[in-house]
């Protein structure tokens, strides 16, 4: 298929940006939307432009590196994947695709469709850990029996890859998934109640003044989020944080 | 005498590592905080070493080329981790696991480093659970484990289908907690370029910012390298796009030996290659052949047909079909080591077998275990003389409960419904077990530099277990390094800061600037892809799975050839003081061009067929193992080390001669 690609080209987090047309053709319907992009890019490489920076790695969805806002949706027209993970077979031929980076004050743009997500590691430095040191001689791994129910729900918590597909979503850029997700995973967790109190009010506070905004309940972040990371998430979080308050 | 010394402690196996331990030099806490760490990498081996060094109380400076540590590509690991917990008491036992590792390594390990690994994989799983780990659970709550390829037991334990992922953000935590109290000083989006030797010690290394592009220099007391396998030689593997051979490279030409750089694991359930542009390849989890059955057509007009998409899989007849497995190996049918399905499906292609227009895929059906469980519920469900469609639809649910997110995986990328047809396997370079020499204290063999994790040789001699690759990562960061580093470090607590003022630092620096000014003004007429792909066709064809004497002597030649040509016509453009991808891979490609060669020259030296490596000249020729690897003990039990001299063909061989006194040696028979 032929495809023309309307790309937001920035130099730098000083430069101003703008959007750039470029035009692919031949494009199978089994490439993935960044195998797409490599086209693209071993194309301006062979033709002595400077090829498009994008962020990814693994390739297979797990990373939470790749980071592009397509035709208006987080990871492209898809659900429940990345950008690796879209293929091309979703769109059709002579279709336009309009390429940004992550929108979010939280997320400066580095150079083109690449964002600094930095602040996403400071809010995870507040608090995100359990103070234990690394010694052998912690208890044996089943002298603290945890319910299958609580054990797999903290692991749906914990299955979040950090990409910010979520903030990108968001109308607010509001980061209450990820954190939740977090905040969640220890919550449901017997090893996690010791620090409860200061991590929860830690992390929110960390993410209050990284500039992310409020949560208005709208669920887009929810249907955006590759990894089908829940409300509910949100809510306990929110739950947390109240129990955090009164507790002082 | 060999200049290889490993450093083995005396007496006997079991209690080696303790005595060990009591018996080393420590550092007082008050000294630890004037001692400085450098850890490359920040995947299991890296992030947990970091952790822990801070938690000890030194300062660590830890370097990662992704945004954060948690994106390093341990993130992908699926099936599990094992350890010697005898949870599930059906017999398992530190020993037995340091046997079944020995084994799966095609007795080419060395037997006290195992041990040791053996000896702490349950320290592991205690660990990870205080950290907050979600492992599964069953309805006791007390952790569940799994089974895995090559072992008799069941001790694997799991998160899902995303253990490497959860064990990653378990350490990722522990770094976190120590980046906050600022014991370890996080690089994001920076890349090692080269190592700095100071009166023959490490001391230090030169990154480029990958952002600013700047080159910077950054001393410590000892420097430790745990970036991983160098499996993208291939171009195409189950590896992450960015995962590189740089730092591992550079400081075998600055003197750390290479070993066994032949031994690569070729994992036998990936989603084949679909065309040109394929970018990577992608792994599907081992435990898929638990209930696939995996086949071929038995005869060649069929294969043909399907190859030509005028024929489907569901087609073609029981009795026309060749589930060569089974029929190969009946005691371990589909469930033979990785290394022995990987080439019994590439021998079936190679004759002209395989079923997809590449004619490089092999069927994993899984019809007959959603019939098998379908009738098994209806029992359980008390209906008698149930249809066809609604066996069909119990005995699927059944097979969704266990692989549904490999189910879906496959069916987002190859756009077919696996319950409905079968999948398609080709084998994937996954895992290189061989890497950088180092000793019992993962030493290299330049002092204080060290190496852990896959990127070392240590652990999986020549052929790698499944669920083992996690157990040594973080064996290596928590339980290992941070004791045996003190060792060395109990010297230093006099030295002082390193300067990075000095002509040590300054020859380097500019080493790895003129290479960057290099690649930038070369203005070459091909990409940095064009050479990795050519290089990738070269190992693939002649260092793959099956290698052979003329082949090797070939491949060597063609890539000297080709990395020739790169440095002559690779282009590279944008400027070096800027966020500059191109840039990044050239100096990438230019590492892998030149282990490539010493990848072809180690397997052919290699006269014997041992784990991963298959030569074709060392087969069983008659009796019922005909066709079998056949490998040589009496002349090749021993680790290659090579030390570099210049040319990749050039390097000298050194022998670690491999000594088992607790493990017989045996074939390893699947039959």
């Amino acid at each position: 298929m032929n495809l023309t690609l309307k790309i937001w080209r920035q130099k730098d987090s000083k430069t101003k940006g703008q959007m750039v047309d470029y035009k692919v053709t031949d494009i199978s319907e089994h490439m993935s939307f960044l195998e797409m992009m490599d086209v693209l890019n071993e194309q301006l490489v062979n033709s002595g432009d400077e090829p498009i920076a994008f962020d990814h790695d693994c390739r297979e969805g797990i990373c939470g590196m790749c980071s592009m806002y397509i035709n208006g949706e987080a990871h492209g027209p898809d659900r429940g994947v990345t950008t690796c993970q879209l293929h091309m077979r979703m769109f059709k031929d002579g279709d336009t695709i309009t390429i940004e980076p992550w929108r979010a004050k939280a997320f400066p743009v580095i150079k083109d469709l690449v964002v600094d997500r930095m602040s996403f590691e400071r809010i995870q430095q507040a608090g995100a850990y359990i103070s234990v040191n690394t010694s052998g001689n912690t208890q044996d791994a089943n002298s603290l029996p945890i319910s299958k129910h609580a054990a797999d729900e903290a692991m749906d918590a914990a299955t979040c890859i950090g990409c910010g597909a979520c903030v990108a979503t968001c109308k607010n850029s509001s980061a209450m998934l990820f954190v939740g997700a977090k905040v969640s995973q220890y919550a449901l967790l017997p090893q996690g109640q010791v620090e409860a109190v200061d991590r929860v009010k830690n992390m929110v506070a960390q993410m209050d003044l990284e500039g992310f905004g409020n949560c208005t309940n709208t669920g887009a972040c929810e249907i955006e989020c590759p990894k089908g990371i829940s409300l509910e998430n949100i809510a306990r979080m929110n739950r947390e944080f109240l129990k955090a308050s009164l507790k002082g | 005498m060999s200049v290889l010394d490993s450093k083995v402690p005396k007496g006997p196996i079991k209690d080696k590592w303790s005595n060990y331990k009591d018996h080393i030099n420590l550092v007082n806490p008050a000294n630890k905080r004037n001692i400085d760490v450098i850890v490359v990498g920040t995947g299991l081996a890296g992030g947990s070493a970091a952790a822990t060094l801070a938690e000890l109380g030194y300062n660590v400076k830890a370097f990662a080329y992704q945004d954060s540590p948690r994106r390093a590509h341990s993130i992908a690991a699926q099936g599990g981790i094992n350890a010697a917990k005898n949870y599930q008491g059906d017999g398992d036992s530190t020993y037995r696991l340091f046997y079944d590792t020995v084994k799966g390594g095609d007795y080419r390990s060395r037997e006290a480093n195992v041990y040791r690994l053996a000896e702490v994989s349950a320290n592991i799983i205690d660990q990870c659970v205080a950290q907050g780990v979600p492992f599964a659970r069953d309805y006791g709550g007390l952790l569940d484990n799994r089974s895995f390829g090559g072992v008799l037991v069941s001790r694997t334990f799991y998160a899902k289908g995303q253990t490497g992922q959860q064990l990653l953000l378990g350490a990722y935590s522990a770094m976190n907690r120590q980046i906050a109290r600022g014991k370890i000083e996080m690089f994001n989006r920076h890349e090692m370029l080269d190592v700095v030797l100071v009166d023959g010690k490490a001391r230090g290394i030169i990154t480029r910012n990958l952002i600013t592009g700047e080159i910077e220099r950054h001393s410590a007391h000892a420097v430790v390298i745990g970036t991983g396998g160098y499996g993208n030689v291939y171009f195409l593997s189950t590896n992450a796009m960015g995962s590189n051979a740089t730092a591992a490279w550079k400081i075998h030409k600055k003197g750390a030996f290479f070993a066994n750089p032949c031994y690569t694991q070729i994992h036998p359930t990936c989603i084949p290659r679909s065309g040109d542009y394929q970018s990577k390849l992608t792994l599907m989890s081992e435990s898929l052949r638990n209930d696939g059955r995996i086949w071929v057509p038995a005869k060649i007009e069929d294969a043909k047909a399907i190859q030509q998409g005028k024929l489907k899989p569901t087609q073609i007849a029981e009795a026309d079909r060749d589930y060569y497995l089974e029929r190969r190996y009946p005691a371990f049918g589909n469930l033979v080591p990785r290394d022995v399905a990987s080439r019994a499906a590439k021998e079936r292609c190679d004759a002209g077998f395989g079923v997809n227009a590449t004619g490089e895929a092999v069927y994993l059906d899984f019809a007959a275990a959603i019939n098998r469980y379908g009738k098994e519920q209806a029992k359980i469900q008390g209906i008698s003389n149930p249809s066809e469609a609604k066996v069909y639809e119990l005995g699927q649910a059944i097979v969704e409960a266990k692989y549904g997110n490999l189910f879906q995986m496959y069916e987002k990328i190859v756009d077919e419904n696996p319950y409905k047809t079968p999948m398609m396997i080709y084998p994937a370079t996954h895992y290189t077990m061989g890497g950088v020499w180092v000793d019992y204290n993962l030493m290299t063999t330049v002092p204080g530099l060290y190496c852990i994790g896959e990127a070392n040789f240590s652990d999986h001699g020549a052929n790698r277990l499944g669920a083992s690759a996690l157990m040594q990562g973080l064996a290596d960061g928590y339980f290992v390094l941070p004791y045996t580093i003190g060792d060395y470090l109990s010297d230093d607590i006099r030295t002082g800061k390193i300067p990075t003022d000095t002509p040590e630092f300054d020859e380097v620096e500019k080493a790895v600037k003129d290479k960057i000014d290099f690649f930038l003004n070369n203005d070459g007429t091909k990409s940095v892809d064009h050479f990795h792909k050519r290089l990738g066709k070269v190992m693939w064809e002649k260092v793959g799975m099956s290698r052979n004497a003329k082949g090797l002597t070939e491949a060597m030649a063609e890539i000297k050839a080709i990395r020739e040509e790169f440095w002559k016509e690779v282009k590279v453009p944008g400027s070096g003081n800027e966020m500059n991808l191109e840039l990044e891979k050239a100096g990438r490609v230019a590492d892998f061009l030149e282990l490539g060669e010493l990848f072809a020259k180690d397997a052919l030296v290699r006269e014997e067929s041992c784990g991963g490596h298959f030569r074709e000249e060392s087969a069983e020729t008659d009796g019922p193992q005909k066709g079998e690897a056949k490998r040589n003990d009496k002349d090749f039990a021993f680790v290659s080390a090579w030390e570099y001299k210049g040319e990749p063909a050039d390097a000298i061989l050194h022998k670690e001669e491999l000594e088992f006194n607790d493990i017989e040696l045996k074939q390893r028979s699947y039959k």
